[in-house]
């Protein structure tokens, strides 16, 4: 406990925490597995595919919840973004002009979010839970309300449980590539400004309408290769898809660290605490726990990491 | 008269919106080199005419210029660009981000695809912050958030002064030392002076008469929009430059204006004295101990206060004192328990309640968003049905009893004056009849007349049975008001004294020993 107590009175950084819980249920399920099977490397690289579209989604959302805001829109988008694609490769477009497309159409639905939220000043809430019932009527009226079969054009090995599949990699390249945004930019110090004080921020001449809507839609891109990832599992376009993804990928980013206030956050987080939500699902299936285990458990986490979250925030305060 | 060349003049700037004229002609001019502090009741234009400067209003006639060349600026950014800054009264760093980063915010040096340049960054910050505060006295890394009052201001300045160059010129300082305490304030107006001689024009915008005595070269009043007189505030008579700002209605609060003010330090001595006289007629109970209300015993906050006993009766006012920091918030909302007590106890016989007023009118006093009947009407209290049009008469009333300046009850709060937003806070408090009022810097940011008008209802709440603790940075005020005065140091209540035993002099020396 006091060795607990001295690592609060460091400034730790804001990703310690959601990576202690990720450890600690790792190895939680590595004992309980039976013949310790969650420690082989086939399970390992199992979760990480499955977390690729969970953890790009997180990406755009941490960059959103700092600015202060959020998107509902998130599983729609995913959903539109595989019936996109599927539509076109089955109208017979090349694979390269399908993804740009799928992955442009997402990028336009996030800029538009964004000028909803950074020019006309609406609540990013009401804004993205509108986008989220239109894009999912949209994607279920382009696919004639089925699913779309095509040929996937090499796209379904782009991501698969292996080493050697380059959607994890891409996913890990964008996780860097967005965390070195962040950190290291003019726009980063921006997003984080917005976040924590707008009336400040636009003082200094920040156009904070601006940052939202680069905010937004780089989120919504971001989204859209997330989508192409769904596609690659899927191999068909389906309007039906990812429903309720947005929650997950809300509670990966506010496990990781990151206060629905805004003004903090950290892409490491979020990172962490998506593989954390995927541990504990592939776990859970693994022990051939029903469901609703899974869904308690997730939630709890999200309570503890909330809670632990407040706790270190009144200490360092006082 | 002033000391260096002229930087800054307005001609006949004229400005109104809609029907209602805010400025009407004004001329000014201000010199390089000097702090030339602008004065005037809410409304007077004061606002206007800044952001006229700043270029977020538009002057309809008239012209601005700088440094002998037409000045128009299309907005705050070009306004920076010519270099002229200002630090508003709210506090307006991120919390989140450090010393650095907010300094250079909307600066940021950057090199291709807008990469920070960290080391340049801080360079900026450092000169920025070796200008106001000297080198080392705040850490570059330190998030704004964990600041003090006293260096947020501070970074504040900085950060304007980064913003606007090399080429600063006119840096305006909108209420600096609001939330500020004398020795903080101080500190503060020494490192304003050592700027304006480095060749800043200065223009400070303040209510605190003192101050500008203390700390300005040349004062400008304005009144009704227009300019009612101006000079060198060391040589024109507090009671002049008060006459220019109220003009006629002064004769009805002059005496209030006096004592708020405490410029003229005579004048304070017979107010207490008339007031505490009323107190014990009104009260018909002389010789006999009013009945108590409210007992601190130990009092021991998470931090602050360490230690707070005091007693309260009906009918009278109990002031404390404090620096900046001395826990006097905290102390009021241990009492009531809206932060947890560590240890003491707080033994209240007031049936109807204790009441707080406080000092942060926008943040948690009031709805600012909500109408004036909405207001006062908040309560726990009160029937499960409400009826609007009920609401809405009680709201003229309270607005008829207690004067507040408005256009009716259904008047947003965040569209009044800070002196008639005070009012309506005030009134929710009376509304809510509680035996004792804890009562945080109630005259902040409001101008002198509200001022007064804001301690006279104090009074007469007393005088009417309530129990008062008033908390205020402004000693004239508590001198003036109170009937015993305590003092918090480091978070310690020193015995509660006659008002009479105390003057200024001895309350400062006490609270900052």
């Amino acid at each position: 406990m006091s060795a607990l107590a001295s690592l609060r009175a460091m400034r730790r950084p804001a990703w310690l925490g959601p990576f202690v819980a990720l450890l600690v249920v790792y190895v939680i399920f590595a004992i309980i597995t039976p013949e310790h099977s969650f420690l082989r490397s086939q399970i390992f690289l199992t979760m990480a595919r499955q977390s690729v579209v969970l953890g790009i989604c997180a990406l755009g959302m941490t960059l959103i919840i700092v600015t202060g805001g959020i998107d509902l829109s998130t599983g729609s988008l995913v959903a539109l973004t595989t019936v996109v694609l599927a539509k076109m490769l089955k109208d017979g477009s090349s694979p390269v002009v399908a993804v740009a497309c799928a992955v442009g159409v997402a990028t336009a639905v996030g800029a538009f979010v964004g000028v909803c939220v950074g020019r006309f000043r609406l609540m990013p809430f009401v804004v993205t839970l509108g986008t989220m019932a239109v894009l999912r009527g949209s994607a279920i009226g382009l696919a004639s309300e089925q699913k779309i079969d095509c040929d996937p054009h090499g796209l379904d090995h782009v991501l698969e449980a292996s080493l050697s599949s380059p959607g994890i990699w891409i996913a890990l390249g964008l996780a860097t590539v967005v965390s070195l945004v962040l950190g290291y930019t003019r726009f980063g110090r921006h997003v984080f400004a917005v976040g924590s004080n707008e009336a400040a921020a636009r003082l200094c001449g920040i156009d904070s309408g601006r940052v939202k809507i680069l905010v937004y839609a780089l989120s919504s891109l971001l989204v859209g290769i997330a989508g192409i990832m769904e596609f690659s599992t899927l191999t068909v376009g389906d309007p039906t898809d990812s429903v309720g993804l947005e929650l997950d990928v809300i509670a990966a980013v506010v496990i990781g660290g990151a206060p629905l206030a805004g003004g903090e956050g950290s892409i490491l987080g979020s990172v962490f605490g998506a593989l954390l939500i995927i541990v504990i699902r592939t776990g859970a299936v693994h022990m051939g726990m029903p469901s609703w285990v899974q869904y308690i458990v997730t939630g709890v986490i999200i309570f503890v990491a909330v809670a632990v979250d407040s706790a270190r925030r009144r200490r360092t305060r006082s | 008269m002033s000391q260096g060349a002229r930087v800054l003049a307005f001609e006949g700037i004229e400005k109104s919106f809609g029907p209602a004229v805010v400025l009407r002609g004004v001329e000014l001019e201000f010199g390089a080199g000097e702090v030339h502090a602008v004065l005037g009741e809410n409304g007077a234009g004061k606002s206007t005419l800044m952001r006229i400067l700043l270029g977020v209003e538009h002057a309809e006639r008239g012209t601005m210029t700088l440094g002998g060349k037409p000045y128009a600026p299309r907005g705050p950014a070009d306004a920076r660009r010519a270099g002229v800054v200002m630090v508003p009264q709210e506090r307006t760093l991120c919390p989140h981000l450090d010393v650095v980063e907010n300094i250079v915010l909307g600066i940021e040096p950057a090199g291709a695809l807008g990469v920070l340049r960290a080391s340049e960054a801080r360079a900026v910050a450092e000169r920025a912050l070796a200008l106001v505060a000297g080198p080392g006295r705040i850490p570059l890394d330190a998030r704004a958030g964990a600041l003090s009052v006293a260096d947020q201001q501070l970074v504040e300045i900085a950060r304007a002064l980064a913003q606007g160059g090399t080429s600063a010129r006119v840096l305006v300082l909108d209420e600096p030392t609001a939330s500020l305490g004398k020795s903080d304030a101080d500190r503060l107006f020494e490192r304003v002076k050592a700027l304006a001689d480095s060749g800043l024009a200065i223009l400070l915008v303040t209510h605190f008469l003192a101050d500008v005595r203390a700390h300005a070269a040349r004062y400008t009043v304005l009144r009704d929009g227009k300019v009612q007189g101006s000079g060198d505030p060391r040589e024109v008579a507090p009671e002049v430059i008060v006459h220019e700002m109220l003009g006629r209605e002064l004769e009805s609060v002059r005496g209030e204006a006096d004592a708020a003010k405490g410029a003229a330090g005579k004048g304070e001595g017979g107010t207490g004295e008339g007031r505490t006289g009323e107190g014990r007629t009104g009260e018909g109970t002389a010789g006999i101990e009013a009945e108590l209300l409210l007992e601190v015993r130990a009092l021991r906050g998470v931090k602050k206060p360490r230690e707070a006993t005091f007693e309260l009766r009906r009918g009278e006012i109990l002031g404390i004192a404090g620096l900046v920091g001395s826990g006097r918030t905290e102390l009021l909302r241990t009492i009531l328990g809206l932060d947890p007590a560590k240890s003491g106890d707080v033994v209240a016989r007031a049936p109807r309640g204790i009441g707080l007023l406080s000092e942060d009118r926008g943040g948690e006093g009031l709805m600012l968003g909500r109408t004036i009947a909405d207001n006062i009407a908040l309560s726990p209290r009160g029937p499960f049905l409400v009826s609007p049009r009920a609401t809405h008469a009680d709201g003229a009333r309270w607005i008829a009893e207690l004067k507040v300046r408005t256009s009716g009850p259904d008047q947003r709060v965040g569209d009044l004056s800070g002196g008639n937003q005070q009012k309506v806070q005030i009134a929710r408090m009376v509304r809510e009849d509680f035996d004792v009022l804890l009562v945080d810097e109630p005259t902040r940011g409001i101008d002198v007349a509200s001022k007064a008008q804001v301690l006279e209802l104090l009074r007469e709440l007393a005088r009417k049975g309530k129990g008062i603790v008033l908390v205020s940075s402004q000693l004239d005020e508590l001198v003036a008001t109170c009937d015993r005065i305590a003092v918090l140091r480091h978070g310690e209540l020193g015995p509660a004294l006659p008002a009479t035993e105390w003057d200024e002099q001895k309350l400062l020396l006490e609270a900052a020993s």
